[in-house]
């Protein structure tokens, strides 16, 4: 019976020691240690939270930069093939002025052939009359150095002369 | 009421009190051993027959010498208040082993059964007419405020080096304390009050620790330890009635409204009323008689394990005393830190049935 009856001394110390302890502890140890805990696990929230953000960003950077080489290839690939176009088209183009040139030059050859051909014909044609001319002359001469020969070939001539 | 959560939670503190387990056996082995032999050497000088119901009622109240070992014992000082004012002595004025009785400035004092009552001029016959009122410091004030001197040191320390490293991971004592700490927070608290846990947390927190550490305390068999602070009634009574006033003064309208408006036919509130009342201190005398008979009964197991040896008569019984000691002491630590924590636990489910804002 003695050990469920309650001491009232006791009861009274422990109130004023129990309430003493509260105000003491919760002044000087849990708030500030709650206090400290809950900054503690706010800043690692925080920090969690901005690693969470600097990856989005990373991966953001990363997908940006992903498509900025895309594009950049893609570009690259455009300027190539315009250039390889360019390249083509000059070639033919300069193939084609070269068979021009080449004709028109051929041409203007044929023309001097042809200029230079006449020219020598021409000379040809002189030489040969020169050189009959003179070899009329020396058989005619040849012909007649025989006076007799002379006289029967004016009469001749006067034969067949009708008046 | 979900206690699921207790469930789960109990793996966690059966983690922490292993590993206290580990660092205490040893020591709880040579202390049990100590207090055995010392109690033998004062057996084999009386002749009078061992009563164990006496030894065992005697160890575990309360009492105004704090026995060191064998006959050594403090006296500690007598505070009474008076119909004549106050009165203030040391126990030692009656004697070594209170046999005595004391001549005071208003009336003569002897101790009955280790309670000081004023006695007639012969010294025995208890005088019922006059008023006193004990406030000494006994063997349990004595040890709660060697509690609140250790629980003081060690928060204020473990603020102290909170304040240090800010920011930083918690290290020696602040990292035994945190996850305690936490636990209170994290497993009792929030899931049993909800949001509005912080405005508790310092009662919480501040219940948990004082009960553990006087569990703790009452289990250490030798000085400065060994007092039953927590299996005692008056102490478990104003926990219960701290847990009680917290509880109703913090009692919203719903709480209120589902005690004296609960949602049964009209005619039913006299008896509604009857049962609601009776259960709002129903619960705390609950948790008061848990605790003092959790822990009170832990005493009187050990001790009459112990006490085995001198009602046998012999030596060769210790071995057994002793295995079976070890054990229920291994298991009281396990019921120091699950009473401490159903306590809190139990107050905290009963702040939040009070602060609810839904009720059904």
């Amino acid at each position: 019976m003695e050990l469920i009856l309650p001491d009232w001394g006791l009861v009274v110390w422990t109130t004023v020691t129990f309430l003493l302890l509260l105000i003491l502890l919760k002044a000087f140890a849990w708030k500030p240690i709650m206090a400290a805990i809950g900054e503690r696990e706010r800043s690692i929230e925080d920090a969690l939270s901005k690693a969470e953000a600097a990856k989005d960003e990373m991966s953001r950077l990363t997908n940006e930069n992903e498509l900025l080489i895309k594009q950049a290839r893609a570009e690259r690939d455009l300027i190539l093939s315009e250039a390889r176009k360019a390249k083509e088209q000059i070639v033919s183009d300069a193939k084609e002025l070269a068979h021009k040139e080449g004709a028109r030059m051929i041409e203007l050859a044929r023309v001097e052939i042809n200029n230079q051909k006449a020219i020598a014909l021409a000379d040809v044609k002189n030489q040969v009359a020169t050189l009959s001319l003179e070899i009329a002359e020396k058989i005619l001469r040849k012909q007649f150095e025989d006076q007799q020969q002379q006289n029967e070939l004016v009469s001749q001539l006067l034969k067949e002369v009708k008046l | 009421m979900d206690f699921r959560h207790i469930l789960n939670s109990k793996k966690i503190t059966l983690g922490i009190i292993l590993s206290v387990f580990s660092l205490f056996v040893t020591l709880k082995a040579n202390a049990v051993q100590e207090k055995n032999e010392s109690s033998t050497s004062v057996e084999s000088k009386e002749t009078k027959k061992f009563d164990p119901n006496e030894t065992i009622l005697e160890h575990i109240a309360d009492s105004h010498y704090f026995h060191i070992g064998g006959k050594v014992a403090i006296p500690l000082p007598v505070l009474l208040y008076t119909d004549g004012g106050l009165e203030f002595f040391m126990a030692s004025k009656f004697g070594a082993e209170g046999e005595e009785a004391y001549q005071g400035k208003y009336h003569t004092y002897a101790l009955v059964k280790d309670k000081v009552k004023a006695v007639a001029a012969d010294g025995k016959t208890v005088d019922e007419s006059a008023k006193v009122f004990d406030l000494s410091i006994t063997r349990n004030v004595f040890s709660m405020w060697m509690s609140v001197v250790l629980l003081f040191v060690i928060f204020v320390s473990v603020a102290a080096s909170y304040k240090k490293r800010v920011g930083k991971a918690p290290k020696g004592l602040q990292s035994l304390l945190e996850p305690l700490i936490l636990f209170v927070r994290d497993e009792v608290a929030l899931p049993n009050i909800g949001y509005k846990y912080a405005k508790f947390m310092p009662l919480l927190l501040t219940v948990f620790f004082f009960i553990l550490i006087n569990n703790l305390i009452g289990m250490v068999p030798f000085f400065p330890g060994g007092s039953n602070l927590t299996g005692n009634i008056a102490f478990t009574i104003v926990l219960a009635t701290v847990t009680l006033i917290v509880v109703n003064v913090n009692g919203n309208k719903y709480y209120w409204k589902h005690i004296f408006v609960p949602d049964v036919p009209f005619w039913l509130y006299p008896i509604m009323w009857v049962v609601e009342i009776v259960g709002i201190f129903s619960k705390p005398f609950a948790l008061m008689v848990r605790l003092f008979a959790n822990m009170m009964a832990g005493h009187v197991i050990i001790l009459a394990l112990i006490s085995l040896i001198f009602i046998f008569q012999t030596l060769w019984i210790s071995p057994v005393s002793v295995a079976f000691a070890l054990f229920i002491d291994v298991l009281e630590l396990l019921v120091a830190f699950l009473q401490a924590f159903i306590f809190t636990m139990l107050t905290a489910l009963f702040i939040g049935s009070a602060v609810e804002e839904h009720h059904h």
